[in-house]
């Protein structure tokens, strides 16, 4: 099943899933007769790179993948002469807990994410790309391979595609359950064979990635936007979205949890998260009212239900100290517990840090402990802040940033929500003294890793 | 009884070779290959991925061990991956997970007595629009799912139904989820 497949609403613009719910809309027959597919590969063959990388750039196109980087920008990273081979990586790990929108276009239109895959080799020169499918997902990982096996045969790729001077080779590898693959240097650590544990920054991986070669790691989503802005044109995409280039174009987003109607929906950048959650999603379940949500994923510090007008832009969800990140708006109502939420988001970050760097072992470690003692009615009031302290001591600290993707959501729920963890705290002199906390020599051990790091 | 790919792996390790630079980078996929065929990453079978790759033993479980989906040990045939993330909770994972615990007969490893199932708690599977959900062997999906439907599956997956069946496959044969 995997999801729904609803009539697209009204307050939808569906671009990058246009063609979703078309009876086998995942072949090459299907996606090149009834839906134009390939129109811009061809063109992209033949083009000038640095002509593509501008268009893109002109568009506005954002990396939709967490981090919301320019895509344009992103690529014209890459050494104009480079010495190694350029590889291109399709980062299709979808880990981010509350998000299932990558899926969607590899199971239902995988044809549209090797095309963008096409264009952007040919605008930063790779012949080499991967794309690093979550093994879980299965059927996203066979249509892709049927998909590339179609493409191979219709002379898309390999050699000379489209009777061009390009050549391009598509490989699908598969990875083995761990979000920090999700993590760029984490996952071409992963791709190359080892533990994925992320690199330390810079080098960045436009520079030295893949193999030692120079390499540019795009979301699938964003991989899939190139064919049609490269079809109609840069002030196209630019209207699509709330007019100014730094809100263009559409984002698909994943709602989940306490609402009428959960899905996936594509829909203009700005749109208010209110029309998001009434309009599209049909409100709260019955008797219910909306309290909060993670408007980007269980990264994303939270909203509460009297902000829920701001319009679902990077900019806009950024003045509110928040993220658009992966796009997926987990919706919380009025019968929760937030500091339950607060504990299971810090035991995912908890069980998945790869522990390279101690304040993001320990940390996440230790707020998700203090967290659970006092969800068990085991905490005191102190705890509270001595769990915002050692968030804040988490944060910006790290070889990557999974450290701060867990410390940003928990101190946005104590601070938003403070009275319900007051709520259910002790007075300090009935509870057992606070776990003790993280190691003093941290900073010692910081520097450590780092030089190691260096050395590699 | 030592273990060797079979003829059909050992074509599809020339084929993973001939897909990379540096043959390193093959070991990953070539591992799950190996589970599928063995159901676990014996001591055996890691030696062999060694000797086949040229690296040591070591090294091997070295990587292996960092990722989740690689099993050490045998287990049950059907590997149930509950997920008890965010909104799977919010969709009544813990419910699913206490009736398993109370229904299964499982051990402290989370496998059933009649060796049947193994009962694991996974992270967020990518699925959430139809929480809760529990997939199968890394293969099936189960979606919003409930008390009843959950009993439906593991009493037609004990019967040997349904895994690794489609879902349209399911829905031909009457399934629920
Ligand atoms: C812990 C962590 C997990 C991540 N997981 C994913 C993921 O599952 N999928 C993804 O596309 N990007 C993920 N990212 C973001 C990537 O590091 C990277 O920014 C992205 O792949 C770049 O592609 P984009 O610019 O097209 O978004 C993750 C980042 C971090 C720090
Ligand atoms: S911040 Fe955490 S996950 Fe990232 S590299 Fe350090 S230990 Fe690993
Ligand atoms: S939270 Fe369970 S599938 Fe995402």
């Amino acid at each position: 099943m995997s999801q729904r497949i609803y009539e697209a609403h009204p307050l939808e613009n569906r671009v990058v899933i246009a063609g979703y719910g078309e009876p086998k809309s995942w072949t090459l027959d299907v996606f090149e007769k009834k839906l134009g597919g390939y129109k811009a590969a061809r063109g992209a063959v033949k083009a000038e790179p640095d002509s593509l990388i501008t268009t893109v750039k002109d568009a506005g196109l954002r990396g939709l993948g967490g981090a919301g980087f320019p895509a344009g920008v992103k690529w014209s990273f890459i050494p104009k002469n480079p010495t190694k081979p350029v590889y291109l990586v399709c980062n299709a790990d979808e880990g981010e807990p509350g998000t299932f929108k990558d899926r969607q276009i590899m199971e239902h239109l995988p044809h549209r994410l090797i095309e963008g895959m096409i264009c952007a080799a040919s605008a930063i020169g790779s012949k080499t790309a991967y794309i690093y499918v979550r093994y879980e997902l299965r059927l996203a990982r066979e249509r892709l391979e049927q998909a590339i096996e179609e493409a191979y045969k219709a002379g898309y790729l390999g050699e000379n595609i489209f009777g061009s001077s390009r050549s391009l080779d598509i490989t699908v590898h598969p990875g083995a359950g761990a979000y920090i693959c999700g993590e760029e240097t984490g996952l071409i650590e992963s791709l190359e064979g080892d533990r994925g544990q992320p690199r330390l920054k810079p080098p960045f991986p436009a520079i030295s990635g893949l193999f030692g070669g120079p390499t540019i790691v795009n979301n699938v989503e964003t991989l899939a936007h190139v064919p049609g802005i490269l079809n109609n044109g840069p002030e196209w995409f630019v209207k699509l979205g709330n007019g100014t280039p730094r809100g263009a174009g559409t984002k698909l987003l994943c709602v989940s949890g306490d609402v009428k109607r959960p899905g996936f929906y594509e829909i203009p950048l700005g749109l208010p998260l209110n029309s998001l959650l009434n309009d599209i999603c049909g409100g709260p379940l019955e008797g219910r009212k909306f309290k909060a949500c993670y408007p980007g994923g269980s990264s994303s510090p939270l909203l509460r239900a009297d902000e829920f007008d701001t319009p679902m832009d990077f900019d806009s969800l950024a003045a509110k100290k928040t993220m658009m990140g992966s796009g997926a708006v987990i919706v919380i109502d009025d019968s929760r517990s937030i500091p339950e939420m607060a504990m299971r988001t810090a035991r995912f970050y908890a069980h998945e840090s790869c522990g390279q760097c101690v304040p993001c072992r320990e940390g996440t470690k230790w707020v998700s402990k203090m967290l659970k003692r006092l969800t068990m009615g085991q905490g005191s009031f102190s705890d509270i802040d001595k769990i915002k302290s050692a968030c804040n001591n988490m944060a910006g600290k790290t070889i990557c940033v999974l450290s701060d993707a867990c410390a940003m959501p928990v101190v946005s729920m104590l601070e938003k929500f403070r009275p319900e963890f007051e709520a259910i705290a002790k007075p300090d002199d009935e509870v057992q003294p606070a776990l003790p906390k993280i190691s003093g020599q941290m900073a010692a051990l910081m520097s450590l890793v780092r030089e190691r790091q260096t050395q590699k | 009884m030592s273990y060797k790919f079979s003829p059909a792996l050992e074509k599809k390790f020339e084929w993973l070779k001939s897909r990379y630079p540096v043959q390193d980078a093959v070991l990953i996929p070539l591992l799950h290959f190996v589970q599928n065929e063995v159901g676990y990453l014996s001591l055996d079978a890691m030696e062999h991925v060694a000797e086949k790759m040229n690296i040591s033993p070591a090294r091997v479980k070295e990587v292996a061990s960092f990722y989740s989906l690689f099993r050490f040990e045998a287990g049950g045939k059907y590997v149930l991956q509950v997920c008890h993330n965010l909104t799977c909770y919010l969709k009544g994972s813990d419910q699913l997970l206490e009736w398993m615990e109370k229904n299964m007969e499982l051990d402290d490893s989370g496998n059933s007595k009649d060796g049947v199932f193994r009962v694991e708690r996974v992270e967020c599977l990518a699925s959430c629009g139809t929480a809760p959900v529990i997939q199968a062997n890394n293969w099936d999906y189960f979606e919003e799912l409930n008390l009843e439907k959950l009993q439906k599956i593991v009493e037609a997956l004990r019967a040997g139904k349904w895994a690794c069946a489609s879902y349209e496959d399911r829905i031909q044969e009457g399934s629920v989820a």
